[in-house]
């Protein structure tokens, strides 16, 4: 736990809000669409290689938080964020960071899986060739061949390459959308409700890859499955209108939750 | 969260669901007190007709133990409990095996009551058991208490009371063994009773186990094996 005089405003959330081995650290974020606050003073460590799942009511501000971690909340008229975010302690929010190279280095899988009208092929080459991150055709087919593997699809489009992404069914297309985020390797990766297009099996094999991916990489999941979370995560987030209302490790919050919000949510009580 | 509440699921039927496993859970108890009664009565009263009874209803308790874990189960297949419903779920699984077990040890008490009864009357060793047996119901009687109140000072102070079980069987088993050496003649009979002694020892380590699973429950702390602090 990071000391005591970096804790925000007391009594704001309980659990464990910071860790030692921070990754990405959000302090007294807030988010605002227009006059309308999205977002109140949360603090929030997300540390090296774990996941963190967010979770709580709908429009509690899981998505709003989570875009806000690599500025795609920048695209939304009218988003303000308010706060520090960091990555490995640079400020996220400087004028002078690209944002294009900060999305290569957080990236993003939606709830819809999104793959472009091209070839699976092309799908995950995109990324690098944009990066320029390929020095040949060679490098590029490895790189290629090495986010589908991590993405565990390889085996299954190994002979269609060059079939279109949008041919696949919709686990592998939520697949193929990992495997073009992590071709880019990026160091963080975000996802907002990634599963809720897909049938329990897909499901399960997206969990499995959480599990396999966050040996190399960070990721913070939004999920509206409470056993998903409790499932795939080292920690959880619990939000409530806005408000972090407690952070803690995974285990503890599904058998034991510090707070009563979080009690009555993961049990399906009314507040 | 020091109040525990069981109600206002969205889902009213788990509501009902986990009151209705609490209920069995409370049943089940009062089965197996009366049980533990009866037997001890069998034995002090010679009453070899009762101790017939309790040994025939033992199955009754076996059945019980088994619709309360296949409702359990069903539970967490359906509802997949978390937090406090999950503790009372596992709570109650692991405490019907303790009930399940005092009912055992009720009919070993009856089974040696018939043989004490066939070995023709006398009193010796009946007071010892019915001073064991009376600190034994209370304990029971507290953990059982407590569970439904999800009392968990009251279940630990009930564990802190299973030490003068101890302290009061090892007291009876002195005065059994001083029984034997001043009469050889009454060894088999003092053996039986020494039997007895031993359950009801064993029942109040299980009422103990209960009371752990209220502090389980309530707090969310596993206490087991960890010598009652
Ligand atoms: N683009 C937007 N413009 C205005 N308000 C928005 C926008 N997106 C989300 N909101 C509002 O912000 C709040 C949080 O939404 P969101 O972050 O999508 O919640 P969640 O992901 O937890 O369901 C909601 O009240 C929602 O209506
Ligand atoms: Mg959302």
């Amino acid at each position: 736990m990071a000391n005591d005089n970096e804790r925000p405003i007391p009594g704001a959330s309980v659990g464990e809000q910071f860790q030692d081995n921070a990754r990405m650290s959000m302090r007294n974020v807030n988010i605002f669409y227009g006059e309308k606050q999205a977002i109140f003073d949360v603090s929030l460590d997300i540390g090296q290689n774990q996941v963190m799942a967010m979770i709580g009511p709908s429009g509690c501000g899981k998505s709003t938080f989570l875009r806000s971690l690599n500025r795609m909340n920048d695209t939304i008229e009218g988003c303000r964020v308010e706060g520090q975010i960091a990555m490995d302690g640079q400020n996220l929010y400087d004028e002078k960071l690209d944002v294009v190279e900060l999305r290569a280095r957080v990236g993003m899988v939606f709830q819809k899986p999104n793959p472009f009208p091209k070839s699976i092929y092309d799908n995950v080459a995109y990324g690098p060739k944009i990066h320029g991150l390929a020095e040949s055709r060679v490098d590029l087919d490895e790189m290629v061949e090495s986010s589908l593997r991590k993405a565990s699809l390889w085996n299954e489009v190994k002979d269609r390459l060059h079939q279109p992404g949008t041919g696949l069914s919709g686990g592998q297309q939520q697949r193929l959308c990992i495997a073009r985020a992590i071709a880019v390797n990026p160091e963080v990766i975000l996802m907002d409700e990634p599963c809720s297009a897909l049938d329990p099996i897909a499901t399960a094999k997206i969990e499995e890859l959480i599990e396999e991916l966050s040996e190399n990489f960070t990721i913070a999941i939004v999920t509206h499955s409470m056993q998903q979370a409790a499932r795939v995560s080292h920690r959880t987030a619990y939000f409530h209108l806005g408000r972090l209302i407690e952070v803690n490790p995974t285990e503890q919050v599904f058998t034991m939750p510090e707070h009563e919000l979080t009690e009555g949510y993961i049990t399906g009580r009314f507040g | 969260m020091d109040k525990l509440k069981f109600e206002n699921h969205i889902a009213s039927v788990f509501d009902e669901e986990l009151e209705e496993i609490r209920n069995d859970l409370m049943a089940m108890g009062g089965q197996v007190e009366q049980q533990l009664t009866d037997a001890v009565q069998a034995i002090c009263e010679a009453d070899s007709q009762l101790a017939e009874q309790v040994i025939q209803r033992d199955h009754r308790v076996d059945e019980m133990e088994l619709e309360i874990d296949e409702a359990c189960v069903l539970v967490i297949a359906r509802r997949q409990p978390a937090a406090s419903d999950l503790r009372l779920v596992v709570a109650v699984t692991r405490a019907v095996a303790d009930l399940e077990r005092i009912g055992d040890e009720a009919k070993k008490i009856a089974k040696h009551a018939l043989e004490l009864t066939e070995s023709g009357p006398s009193p010796m060793g009946y007071s010892e058991v019915r001073h064991l047996a009376q600190s034994v119901s209370q304990i029971l009687r507290n953990a059982l208490d407590s569970f439904a109140r999800f009392d968990a000072d009251t279940a630990l102070a009930t564990m802190q009371e299973d030490k003068k079980i101890d302290m009061e069987y090892k007291t009876a088993l002195r005065e059994l063994v001083t029984y034997m050496m001043e009469d050889p003649r009454s060894i088999s009979r003092v053996i039986n009773i020494l039997w007895v002694v031993r359950s009801l020892e064993r029942i109040g380590d299980h009422a103990k186990n209960l009371c752990e699973q209220v502090v389980f429950v309530v707090k969310g702390k596993d206490i087991r094996h960890r010598n009652g602090q």
